[in-house]
């Protein structure tokens, strides 16, 4: 006779557990996949890309894709106006983008945080001073005041994404300050605070960890936000300029030929809403999986 | 309720000032002289600089140009433009009634759309239907606006040409601004097709503004629908016998309406910012590609009136919303 062992369930680990609620939902599975497929592309860019971005191709103008009648499989997206192949820029484009959507989410991320936490933390003239400026960025269209910015202070780049990041710090001040404002009636806050902690360890050791749930899902809100308000400036000629391979001012550029030649329009268009989508999908998804309210 | 109305009120000051000290420090953050950069390449003699200095009021202390701009925007007074020599108060006066039309014409569509897809998705919960609005509105949420429009005038004007590609109405025709409004105009003249003309320029760019607001009514409606169908009341009136239509439109809806509302007052923001993009692509004559025209020759009291109004505008919306939130709930209206 055998005696069967039985094994007590091995309790999940935290990321166990997440990536269990995470993987249910398919789309956010999904945005990932993208997600993760366009950052290797923009990583390695310059391997991936068949051509350079500004590489100018004077026999080959406006060669639609290569699927098409006239088409070439060198360039299996076609070519612009100037014989650029589209596919290598919107490659290239994809490390601008998410470069810009990393540098004005991790910016405003610290500022709108470091804020927050202050706000909440302090309370009283600090918090109702922060929380009036607060109140009167949102009362602007974020994409007004980005056009705003970049108009004081020039169309480039970094202006933009300095833009974006400032436009975007709302929404971290409010979400930091009311979690932080949860937490500081906890016990664990009172009683690291009659032990002795500093106010500056009790903001960033104790209480910080805890309001992370929260900022995760709007930071991936917030890069579907940057990349679109980006290409939205770009589009307008207010932020990457010419000859620079942005999703958005390729946009603008292809404009004259919308009526010739529909895919140095269609493609970079549709790499913006891809890109845009997967990242919207991600942060549904992590929302759900890091809620504990919709955990059941 | 005149208590609830007063303190709301009373949090609009503060954010008017604030929008105004911003729009102040804008013109003055410029890097660089005012006075040289508004010159342009030309360049200005000492003489016209001091004398433009004193006309502009720069040689005057902060806090007084700080005040006496603000004594000016309060009697209305914004400035001339630069170009056109024009006060900004009157050049968006005259280009406001074509945005006031398209963001109409977008609000519309956005709910008629956006409304019944919310509730027969909260209603069809889990179908083929739901999943479907549920896919489009996210898709619409992801949209880049300029892209969509582009697409759409690419297929509808210029492939099939159903509609014309930019514009207000056809050239053939010339209407009296009596409104400004061009689907009004457009009946007054009382010449044949005008009308119809000035409805099929409105179509498409009604659609692409409109896209966005859609996607977000229609996920509203669908999650506070699903929210007021799961609670007691609505099992009682089913349990009652009570038609399914009549549960749905007449117990639920009433309830699931009221953040609708809201976020649907939320909306006059985006509509406003996307008709930045939209007038722009589509060639439609009002503010926002007023502004950014403006923004290209470097016009700064038409950059600065016009945040300065679109803000106003918006402020003065969410605070119409919240107060009709506050009658429709009393509960908001109560609590602190």
């Amino acid at each position: 006779m055998t005696t069967e062992t039985l094994q007590a369930p091995v309790p999940r680990t935290p990321l166990q557990e997440f990536w269990h609620y995470f993987s249910s939902n398919k789309g956010a599975v999904a945005g990932l996949a993208f997600i993760i497929f366009i950052c290797f592309m923009a990583i390695f860019a310059d391997v991936v890309a068949p051509h350079s971005p500004s590489d100018q191709a004077r026999d080959a103008l406006l060669l639609p894709p290569a699927w098409l009648e006239g088409g070439n499989w060198v360039y299996i997206l076609g070519t612009d106006d100037v014989g650029r192949d589209i596919l290598s820029r919107l490659i290239h484009g994809a490390r601008l983008s998410l470069a810009v959507g990393m540098v004005a989410v991790t910016a405003s991320l610290l500022m709108g945080i470091l804020m927050g936490l202050v706000a909440g933390y302090c309370k009283g003239v600090i918090d109702t001073v922060i929380m009036r400026i607060v109140d009167i960025m949102l009362a602007m269209p974020s994409l007004l005041l980005a056009i705003a910015i970049v108009a004081i202070l020039g169309p480039s780049i970094v202006n933009a994404a300095l833009a974006i990041s400032i436009v975007s710090l709302p929404h971290y001040v409010r979400l930091t300050r009311a979690a932080t404002m949860s937490e500081m009636s906890r016990d664990y806050v009172t009683s690291s605070r009659v032990i002795g902690a500093s106010p500056l360890r009790l903001m960033f050791v104790c209480i910080l960890p805890n309001c992370v749930a929260p900022l995760i899902v709007q930071a991936t809100l917030g890069f579907s936000t940057a990349i679109l308000d980006m290409a939205a400036l770009g589009f307008l000629g207010l932020g990457a300029q010419p000859p620079t391979p942005e999703w958005g001012s390729m946009l603008a550029d292809a404009l004259q030929f919308v009526q010739r030649a529909w895919w140095v329009v269609t493609f970079p268009g549709l790499m913006i809403l891809i890109t845009v989508l997967a990242f919207n999908l991600m942060g549904d998804g992590l929302r759900d999986a890091l809620d504990p309210k919709l955990k059941q | 309720m005149f208590q609830f109305i007063f303190r709301r009120l009373s949090l609009v000051i503060p954010t008017f000032i604030g929008i105004t000290l911003l729009t102040f420090t804008l013109i003055r953050l410029i890097p660089g002289d005012p006075i040289e950069v508004m010159a342009g390449e030309r360049g200005v003699s000492a003489e016209r600089h001091a004398e433009l200095s004193a006309q502009l009021g720069f040689d005057q202390p902060l806090y007084i140009q700080y005040f006496n701009y603000v004594s000016g925007v309060l009697q209305g007074d914004l400035g001339n433009s630069l170009v056109t020599r024009e006060p900004v108060l009157s050049e968006f006066l005259a280009l406001f009634p074509a945005t006031i039309e398209l963001t109409f014409c977008a609000a519309i569509f956005a709910i008629l759309v956006g409304l019944p897809a919310g509730i027969i998705a909260a209603v069809k919960r889990g179908t083929l239907f739901d999943h479907s609005v549920m896919t489009f509105s996210l898709t619409g949420y992801s949209m880049p606006v300029f892209w969509w429009a582009l697409l759409l005038m690419l297929i509808f004007s210029v492939n099939l040409g159903w509609t014309p590609v930019s514009g207000r109405i056809d050239v053939v025709y010339w209407i009296d601004n009596v409104t400004g409004f061009m689907l009004i105009d457009s009946i007054l003249s009382g010449e044949e097709g005008a009308f119809s003309s000035a409805a099929s320029h409105l179509i498409l760019p009604s659609i692409v503004l409109g896209t966005i607001p859609m996607a977000v009514i229609a996920r509203m409606t669908r999650s506070s629908m699903l929210e007021v169908l799961s609670e007691d009341y609505i099992r009682t009136a089913r349990a009652k016998g009570i038609a399914p239509w009549r549960v749905i439109v007449i117990h639920a809806l009433r309830n699931a309406l009221i953040p609708v509302i809201t976020v649907i007052g939320l909306q006059v923001g985006i509509l406003l910012s996307g008709a930045i993009l939209t007038e722009t692509v589509f060639a439609w004559p009002g503010i926002g590609k007023w502004l950014i025209e403006s923004i290209g020759r470097r016009d700064y009291p038409v950059v600065q009136g016009g945040i300065l109004i679109v803000a106003t505008i918006i402020i003065v919306v969410n605070l119409l919303v919240d107060i009709a939130y506050g009658i429709v709930n009393p509960r908001i209206r109560h609590s602190r």
